[in-house]
């Protein structure tokens, strides 16, 4: 579905990727992982087009998408739910999801995806008029999948949706993950620190190193890898 | 306490002007963090437009002199062409320079506004005429007269300003609150980058922010051009208390600068009539301080409230 070949891409002088090849099989869920600075962000900038390589291609479903502008990829189909959530922060949880499905037409569609979004997530049906910027940490990042859901995307593309939650909220957090691939057979893309929980999940999975991808494998072999488990696993 | 009243009625009406200003300053600044110094001229500049209008010589061309409220629709349309152009050429080639840059920007065009007005249509000031009376069902609106409210008197024209400027306050509170692509808009506002990866076009959303903006201040022009004659700096006044009506408010609050206009057209009078020597018998205050006056509340309020007072600081958990 997803297929990166040899991607470059630089913060002006600073070269952050070189040369990384990734594919994403459609409906799995494929993970990256790698130590803060190896380049697991700008990967997913460059995807999703909020940033463009300087050299190699990005293809989804076949067609090369690396010029195209964020908000045009978008309506290809695939969805980025950044770093750190990026919210709103002072529209209220349903004008969030609201933009979430900008461009859509589909007023039905529209309305079920939201009624699918508050079925994973019960809790954003409650906060519905309270502003993002007051939610607590897991409440938000509910409701950044949830306006990346509501663009009803094929693939949707991750980045640390644990970051800064507690391990049982990471825990639910994980298993919707999970049920959103199971159940709507949405192709996910997932940046996580916890190594651990993002190899229980997916498919297969990159580690970047540097800029480049040290290793690509099944997650059951990288679990098993001894490098992996020293660097990444913590056992 | 006629004088009183008819005082504060005065300075609801001019408080109104400065509050649509302040709202035009404020349309801008809360998307892209850029004051527009700009803003009051090209008020002045769209004033011009509808008075050759009105005026029956449009650029050199004879024309039959338009109605007041048709004219009034034209200039609005060409306030939100020339707003949306002027980002379009003059600010996207800047954006994303620091912010100092664009600031300079539009003062080149202040000075380019100034420029072009007092070349097209010198600098005598002219007439520009308030709204025409309307009758509805025996009722008089807008037109020369006064409208007695018991203790006092409040003028057509005041009436109208106050009437129009809600109007426009309604109209920008429904348009954001209650349609897509003020949502949009909204969204924007806040953050950049989420709202791409919406799908929401980042660019458009500040065109239009500057078309509404244009627009806005137009009716700010159009509606003290009566009060103090259409000429190149008739908005020069009007702008430096617009400013201080949108920090008073919050700077990023649209209701916030419509208050703070209010509150200083309302202090600005009361100031100019009540420290004359007829009321005030001291020598180192009168009527020229108003201003002095006015800035001296915001002084107040911002050490009471540095956020303005409808500013919030920001509701973010990181």
């Amino acid at each position: 579905m997803l297929r990166v070949t040899d991607i470059h891409a630089a913060y002006g002088p600073i070269l952050a990727l070189h040369g990384v090849s990734l594919e994403v099989p459609a409906g799995s869920i494929v993970t990256l992982l790698g130590a803060n600075g190896a380049g697991k962000t700008t990967t997913l900038r460059t995807i999703s087009g909020l940033m463009h390589p300087s050299s190699g291609t990005i293809e989804f479903d076949g067609r090369r998408i690396d010029r195209l502008a964020a908000e045009r990829i978008v309506s290809l189909g695939i969805s980025h739910v950044p770093e750190n959530r990026q919210l709103f922060a002072e529209l209220t949880v349903l004008e969030n999801l609201r933009l979430g499905s900008w461009g859509r037409r589909d007023r039905n569609g529209i309305r079920d995806d939201m009624e699918q979004v508050f079925q994973y997530f019960p809790i954003l049906r409650e906060r519905e008029k309270q502003v993002a910027g007051t939610l607590s940490g897991g409440e938000q990042q509910m409701l950044a999948i949830g306006r990346g859901l509501m663009a009803r995307p094929r693939l949707l593309i991750l980045d640390e949706p644990s970051l800064g939650l507690a391990p049982l909220v990471t825990r639910e957090i994980f298993q919707i993950i999970k049920s959103i691939n199971d159940k709507q057979k949405v192709t996910i893309l997932l940046v996580e620190q916890n190594a651990n929980l993002a190899l229980e999940i997916a498919q297969h999975g990159y580690v970047l190193e540097t800029g480049r991808v040290a290793l690509a494998d099944t997650s059951a072999n990288l679990q098993r890898s001894e490098s992996v488990r020293q660097s990444y696993l913590g056992y | 306490m006629e004088l009183f009243l008819q005082q504060v009625l005065t300075g609801l009406a001019t408080g109104a002007v400065y509050g649509l200003v302040a709202l035009a300053i404020v349309l801008i600044y809360r998307s892209t963090d850029v004051i527009n110094f700009a803003q009051g001229q090209m008020a002045m500049f769209t004033t011009f437009f509808a008075w050759m209008l009105f005026d029956g010589s449009f650029l050199g061309f004879h024309i039959h002199p338009l109605h007041y409220w048709i004219a009034f629709v034209l200039t609005l349309a060409f306030a939100i062409i020339m707003g949306a152009v002027l980002e379009r050429v003059v600010i996207r080639p800047v954006e994303g320079r620091p912010i100092l840059t664009i600031v300079i920007v539009t003062l080149g065009l202040f000075a380019i506004f100034s420029g072009l007005a007092t070349w097209s249509w010198g600098g005598t000031p002219k007439a520009f005429p308030a709204p025409p009376e309307v009758h509805v069902t025996g009722i008089t609106f807008f037109g020369d007269g006064a409208l007695d409210i018991g203790p006092t008197v409040i003028s057509y024209h005041d009436l109208t300003i106050m009437v129009v400027a809600v109007g426009i306050m309604l109209a920008l509170y429904v348009f954001f609150q209650y349609t897509p692509i003020g949502l949009a808009m909204r969204g924007t506002a806040q953050n950049p980058v989420a709202a791409r990866l919406m799908g929401i076009r980042v660019g458009n959303m500040l065109t239009l922010g500057w078309a509404l903006s244009a627009a806005v201040g137009a009716v700010g022009g159009m509606m003290i051009a009566p009060l103090v004659l259409l000429q190149p700096p008739m908005m020069m006044g009007v702008l430096l208390y617009a400013f201080a009506a949108a920090v008073l408010g919050g700077m990023d609050s649209p209701p916030g600068a419509i208050v703070g206009g209010l509150i200083l057209g309302i202090v600005e009078n009361l100031v100019g009539t009540y420290t004359t020597k007829e009321y005030l018998h001291v020598d180192w205050f009168g009527p020229e301080m108003k201003l002095t006056a006015a800035l001296l509340v915001i002084v107040l309020v911002l050490m009471i409230r540095p956020t303005g007072i409808f500013g919030r600081k920001s509701l973010r958990r990181v």
